[in-house]
């Protein structure tokens, strides 16, 4: 797993909806391609039968009992919000 | 009462004064203002100062990373800049529930994303020991306030060691609980099955005191449970206490001779304290855990931070449509650190890319895991260095992010195991403070504040950095 290239960078970042100026895309590219080089390391270990960690510890499903609780207002909701619109929140047309 | 010096004064000491009548609450509060005044304009450890909130007990400063109600909450990003949250954090509100009574919001590099403050975008702060060097990351606020009495305890985060790291460089008490102890309700989340919310504090006793008052099951972070009860310790010796030393932990490259001294001489006292100490192995977990833990973190923050789109709240810049103002959004409010990790996690989880970066690296975090699990079979603790280095000048590594992120080269094993561990000050090298970490098996919180506490009194560290001693 060598170097990431420029368009890989840009397919990235239109993943993650970033835009990107042109200098952030070259040193991105160049710093990517180090990191990345670095952490492959975890493709040297035999890792064969050896189950992923997801979580540090050892509980699944925590319950909660389906029942109404108290939550924040709509005002409250809204009160960080760049636009609002009634009780939505408004942005440019998709 | 007059004079209160807040660079000698701990939490537990504060909160006597005020309950014997010696100290006003008003008058603790104003002490630290006045500090905050004096000595915050060169350090800027605090992004914001509050107005009394009121309350009767001890004042506490907050990492910017956790919600306060009707105060800004910026995670040190642009992004968060105006954003005030209307809720606060679980931790946030235990501490108000307790008395205590919030000082203000501490510095963080954005998204705590860093391992020196200077990924703020609101500035760098500067270690109290020497200006001209950073107090670590991602907490440097936090630390510095404290080391600087300008706080005499604080609350930090730490995902691979932004507790840990800069107590190390600061010279205080850092915990990072045992992954699940502490809730992280209303915390901007960094990557969820790292991020433990933790004490930082001037000395042993006050760092397990706040932690008894932060931890604890709850409602709102699923992924809490109950904790074993919170023993202060007492014991100024180290009977029966089993000292692992990681070889890969204390050996490592890049350790610098003055950090291995002053540890090796720290673990000579606690040998002389009646511990046993002796050499042991974590033979994949240091030499592979940095890899796994920039796989696994990226990968968690590029999913955490989709949240930032400039739609519900944070900085929404101008776009024709949707798309490109949820770009042109996050291009304008992330700073290169996130970016720079949000691409590296997408990539990571990318199709194509996710066997053998993300799913390698869940691999080899059980790997790091069992090594760990089987080192606590044979002791109690493990000793080595927290950093392999002492506070490091501003700008030294700001154009190299592989070389930062060796910083929490020996914090960030035990991080992936979930596993607590506090950093105790054993010494100067350079005039600047040594951190020893102590790692201990999950919920085993008890044996470090133990351990570290009898440490502390035989070690004799003096936390009041040299330049503001009279």
């Amino acid at each position: 797993m060598a170097d990431i290239t420029r368009d890989e960078v840009l397919h990235v970042a239109q993943l993650a909806r970033l835009e990107l100026t042109d200098d952030e895309v070259t040193r991105f590219q160049e710093q990517l391609s180090a990191i990345l080089g670095a952490v492959s390391k975890v493709s040297e270990l035999d890792l064969r039968d050896v189950p992923p960690t997801a979580h540090p510890l050892e509980i699944s499903n925590a319950w909660a009992d389906d029942e109404p609780r108290p939550c924040l207002s709509l005002d409250e909701v809204f009160a960080n919000a760049p636009d609002r619109d009634g009780d939505l929140f408004r942005v440019p047309p998709a | 009462m007059t004079g209160i010096d807040t660079l000698t004064l701990g939490a537990e000491e504060a909160g006597r004064l005020l309950e014997s009548g010696e100290l006003s609450g008003a008058e603790l509060y104003a002490a630290y203002r006045d500090a905050i005044e004096e000595r915050d304009p060169e350090l800027h450890a605090y992004l914001a100062v509050c107005d009394d909130p009121g309350g009767d007990g001890v004042p506490i400063a907050i990492k910017d990373v956790i919600g306060t109600k009707g105060v800004p909450t910026t995670a040190g990003s642009k992004m968060l800049e105006s954003y005030v949250p209307v809720y606060d954090a679980t931790v946030t509100a235990k501490c108000k529930a307790h008395g205590l009574r919030v000082l203000g919001k501490t510095n963080t590099d954005e998204f705590a994303m860093g391992s020196s403050t200077e990924n703020s975008a609101f500035g760098p702060t500067r270690n109290p020991w020497d200006p001209a060097r950073v107090p670590g990351g991602s907490g440097g606020g936090s630390a510095a306030a404290v080391a600087a009495g300008l706080a005499p305890w604080a609350l930090g985060s730490d995902t691979g060691g932004s507790i840990k790291q800069p107590a190390a460089l600061c010279g205080n008490v850092g915990l990072r609980p045992t992954y699940g102890t502490v809730s992280r309700y209303g915390v901007v989340a960094f990557a969820s099955s790292l991020d433990q919310v933790g004490p930082v504090a001037r000395n042993v006793r006050d760092c397990a005191l706040l932690y008894s008052i932060i931890s604890g099951r709850d409602d709102n972070d699923s992924t809490t449970v109950e904790v074993p009860a919170v023993e202060l310790p007492t014991a100024e010796d180290l009977r029966g206490l089993r000292i692992g030393v990681p070889r890969e932990l204390n050996d490592a490259e890049g350790i610098e001779p003055g950090v291995r001294a002053s540890v090796a001489r720290a673990l000579e006292v606690a040998a002389s304290l009646g511990a046993s100490v002796e050499e042991c192995s974590l033979p994949r977990s240091v030499d592979y855990g940095l890899a796994c833990y920039y796989l696994i973190a990226p990968a968690e923050a590029s999913s955490n931070l989709a949240r930032y789109d400039g739609v519900r709240y944070g900085l929404r810049s101008e776009g024709d449509d949707f798309r490109s103002m949820v770009m042109a959004s996050r291009h304008d409010g992330l700073g290169d650190e996130p970016k720079r990790r949000i691409m590296l996690g997408t990539y990571a989880l990318s199709s194509g890319y996710y066997d053998a970066y993300y799913g390698k690296a869940q691999q080899v975090r059980t790997v790091i895991k069992r090594e760990h699990d089987d080192a606590f079979a044979r002791f109690d603790v493990l000793a080595s260095p927290t950093s392999p280095t002492v506070a490091f000048p501003i700008g030294a590594k700001a154009d190299n992010p592989l070389a930062m992120y060796l910083s929490d080269l020996l914090t960030i094993p035990s991080c992936m195991a979930g596993l607590p561990g506090l950093n105790v000050p054993c010494g100067l090298s350079d005039g600047l403070p040594v951190g020893l970490q102590l790692v201990g098996a999950q919920f085993s919180e008890n044996a470090l504040f133990r351990a570290a506490y009898a440490l502390e009194l035989a070690l004799g560290f003096d936390p009041v950095p040299t330049r503001y001693r009279s």
